[in-house]
């Protein structure tokens, strides 16, 4: 066995262990830890990637001395590898941009404990996406609501109290519809590892047996998850968590967290129920259905909110419409552009909150859409970096929201029921995108007499300065090389099976 | 004969003190225990519809009651739809019940390969006696493992919610114990010098025994949180934080964690390597045996224990 193979066994050890060290040192310290975990992760997950496309097999990895069905087991293929390295990255960026503001609005005796809550995430996340059995996947899904609920209420206002308690009741509901689930799948076939429950259900499936139990299992899992990650009539906790929670918590959440949910889901469907399956059932229907609702909806409501937080926050409640659309359409294309969604969405959702929050940096903290008039002159590179991001939001060529829209589009192309519904949604949630992005980014660059705001130039954060640059540049690497991003997604879903 | 003793030293023999207590002439209590009558609680009725204008106001304010559709649409329709709804789940989920295989058949898909081994070979292959522990500390191991963070992780949402550092209320803590408990209980003090002790020893059995019989350290951490917590009951913070503040628990469970993963960690890497582990298995039923499974439950239990302890804490006073 190559060593590179014991790689993503450690990078979730390394994480796990790293949470409680951090809560027995001070803020200082635990803050160098979590850096430095989160870019030691980042590069045992590249080099797991560059060993996986090497050997161009997935490998499996066993927790233990004993073998498949008894014990545990991780398995890395090229996607998972992928995953991995790419929300290391976010996750680095976020926590970097966002450290003047955890500073300011955390209180010092709980500097710490946020530390403790970022490693015990990234170690849910990096779990969720190797785990090959059900119920680590559970398991490591308490771990990770739990988790982003401290983040959200971390900063102790009334209003992030009140988000963090939807945000637990509807994340619980999430996991109990997701536990349901498991358990009904365990009861009708005996196994609770991904590989093994696909076999038995392929039999169940050709001998015709629960039909009923496996599709209410399927029904049920596929509800918890979009609920934990907010799909459109779920969503009611989104815009009060992500709007008033610390800088780099929002970007967290917005980016990584729901991510790691639709990335357990696409597991689910590949490596539990097989894809089969998922296409003969209504359920990728209701999927669809829903999805583009949320993609009209999310955006209907970003355009009557009058801040620009909770703006960026409901435009989350639509690109999670496109994400689940693009599984809705139920093709292999369909999925990849959902991935490859998963991945534009969290480069450029954390980008405009960090420019967001670089242009309330400039108009006295508010958020309000009148206060930050003429910010971009005031804070000149969160000016551009909030133009790049809405330009990829809304879909222009160069960067990534362009290729992605592309793929939705190419991937609904010969549906037989599904092509129109799919061209219309995109059609009018690109106009609307459009109206709320570009009049905020009108609203930013229109002058106003001098004296309102303060100046911030580009060396008074250089850490926040060089994430924006990093975000934007990732941006164009996506939106500008997506031929070999797609090739290693579609690659990592052929790995799958 | 018996010596008749005067007055004076015949009221201070534990008879006379019987005898009062049997008469009713004088309540042991009083003077010995701190109490306090609860005041009524009075409120004219001015106030009261004072207090419930501002209520409605408040309400109208957030909701904005009169210009808001949605929420009045949705206040008209919120029940009926809540109740339909949860016709439509329970009537679908007794669908699927029905479909799922009975309940202790032979022939059911669970009972299969995975249990038969673990029942059969469970014993020779973990050392422990006990299967279930067997199969959460050493089959499953990875699951535990993510289970006690869990537990860490909870703790620490609940002292990010919880704890304050307000100092300026110490004196009036002081005076007043009737802010976090009342104090000088004697029923509670007797009967805790005495439960406590065992509590703590049985805790401690059932953690030690785990692998043996019923029990391991969920169950054992929670029997000695219980115990902490009836002792903090009955004695107060100032005794309890001689031993057992918050950096003890922090540095407690890090302890515990640390030696839970660096233990996994080497056992999951030998056991994907293919190396032989060191670590001897013992004969099943010793109390030294079946390998990591005895400190694995040590310090599942020592995080249970301060878990149980911490929450308690937090919701009662927010800093220890």
């Amino acid at each position: 066995m190559d060593s590179v193979q014991n790689f993503p066994f450690m990078s979730i050890l390394i994480s796990l262990f790293s949470g409680p060290l951090c809560s027995v040192l001070d803020g200082k310290w635990a803050k160098r830890v979590n850096t430095a975990v989160i870019t030691i992760i980042g590069g045992l997950s590249a080099a797991v990637l560059v060993y996986v496309v090497r050997t161009g097999q997935a490998f499996v990895y066993r927790m233990g001395h004993f073998p498949a069905p008894w014990g545990n087991e991780i398995r890395v293929g090229v996607l998972e590898a992928f995953m991995a390295f790419f929300f290391c990255v976010i996750m680095l960026l976020c926590m970097v941009s966002g450290a003047r503001e955890r500073e300011e609005q955390i209180e010092d005796s709980k500097q710490n404990l946020y530390y403790v809550m970022v490693n015990l995430l990234l170690c849910s996340l990096l779990a969720l996406i190797y785990t090959n059995d059900l119920f680590t996947a559970y398991v490591f899904v308490e771990i990770n609501t739990i988790s982003a609920c401290g983040l959200i209420m971390i900063r102790q206002t009334g209003r992030t109290i009140e988000a963090a308690v939807r945000y637990m009741i509807m994340s619980l509901l999430g996991s109990g519809l997701l536990l349901l689930g498991i358990c009904h799948l365990y009861a009708v076939t005996g196994q609770l590892l991904m590989s093994n429950i696909k076999e038995a259900v392929q039999m169940l499936a050709a001998g015709h047996q629960y039909h009923i139990t496996l599709m209410v299992a399927l029904g049920l899992m596929s509800v918890g998850l979009a609920i934990k990650s907010a799909l459109y009539p779920f969503h009611a906790w989104l815009p009060d968590a992500y709007g008033y929670a610390t800088l780099s918590s929002s970007a967290i959440l917005s980016s990584l967290v729901s991510k790691g949910y639709i990335f357990l889901l696409i597991k689910i469907f590949y490596r539990v129920v097989g894809f089969e399956l998922v296409m003969e059932s209504k359920v990728a229907n209701v999927l669809f259905v829903f999805g583009i609702i949320g993609m009209i909806m999310g955006s209907v409501n970003a355009i009557r909110t009058d801040n620009v937080k909770r703006m960026i926050a409901y435009s989350s409640v639509a690109q999670i419409g496109y994400i689940y659309m693009g599984l809705g359409l139920a093709t292999e294309a369909g999925t990849v552009a959902s991935i490859y969604h998963v991945m534009s969405h969290a480069a450029t959702k954390s980008l405009l909150f960090v420019a967001a929050a670089g242009l309330t940096d400039a108009s006295r903290g508010e958020a309000h859409f009148k206060d930050i008039t003429g910010a971009a002159y005031r804070n000149k590179l969160a000016g551009v970096a909030f133009t790049v991001g809405s330009l990829a939001m809304v879909g222009m060529p160069m960067f990534s929201g362009f290729i992605s829209k592309l793929f939705f589009a190419q991937a609904a192309v010969g549906h037989t029921h599904k092509m129109l519904p799919t061209f219309i949604a995109l059609a009018i949630s690109t106009v609307l995108n459009e109206l709320y992005f570009m009049k905020t980014v009108i609203r930013i660059y229109t002058p106003v007499p001098e004296g309102v705001g303060r100046k911030v130039s580009i060396g008074e954060q250089p850490a926040k300065s060089a994430a924006l640059v990093c975000f934007i540049l990732l941006n164009l690497i996506l939106g500008l090389n997506s031929d070999p991003i797609i090739r290693l997604i579609q690659g990592g879903l052929e790995m799958f099976d | 004969m018996s010596k008749r003793i005067s007055d004076e030293e015949y009221q201070k023999t534990l008879s006379f003190r019987f005898r009062q207590w049997l008469d009713g002439t004088r309540d042991p209590y009083l003077g010995n225990v701190e109490m306090k009558k609860q005041e009524t609680f009075r409120e004219s009725a001015q106030e009261k519809t004072e207090r419930e204008k501002e209520r409605r106001r408040l309400k109208e304010k957030v909701y904005d009651l009169e210009n808001n559709l949605e929420v009045r649409i949705f206040n008209r329709f919120y029940k009926v739809f809540s109740v339909l709804f949860c016709i439509f789940l329970v009537a679908m989920l007794l669908v699927a019940v029905s479909d799922l295989p009975l309940h202790g058949k032979a022939d059911n898909p669970v009972n299969n390969e995975v249990a038969e081994r673990y029942i059969e070979k469970g014993m020779q292959e973990t050392g422990a006696v006990n299967i279930v522990t067997g199969m959460i500390l050493d089959y499953r191991a990875f699951d535990t493992l993510g289970e006690s963070h869990v537990l860490f992780v909870a703790t620490c949402t609940v002292l990010i919610l919880l704890r304050s550092d307000r100092k300026g209320d110490k004196e009036e803590e002081e005076n007043n114990d009737r802010i976090h408990e009342p104090k000088n209980d004697i029923i509670l003090q007797t009967v805790a010098k005495i439960l406590v002790p065992p509590i703590f020893i049985f805790g401690i059995y059932i953690i030690l025994a785990g692998h043996l019989g019923p029990g391991g350290g969920f169950s054992g951490g929670a029997v000695i949180g219980a115990g902490l917590i009836l002792y903090l009951n009955a004695f107060g913070f100032a005794k309890t934080e001689k031993f057992f503040t918050a950096k003890t628990y922090r540095r407690m469970s890090f302890c515990a964690l640390a030696c839970y993963s660096i233990a996994k960690s080497y056992s999951f890497y030998t056991g994907a390597n293919h190396i032989e582990s060191v670590i001897p298995l013992g004969t099943p039923g010793a109390i030294l045996s079946s390998g990591l499974i005895l400190i694995l439950n040590i310090c599942v239990g020592i995080v249970v224990a301060g878990t149980m302890y911490t929450f308690y804490v937090m919701f009662r006073k927010g800093n220890y």
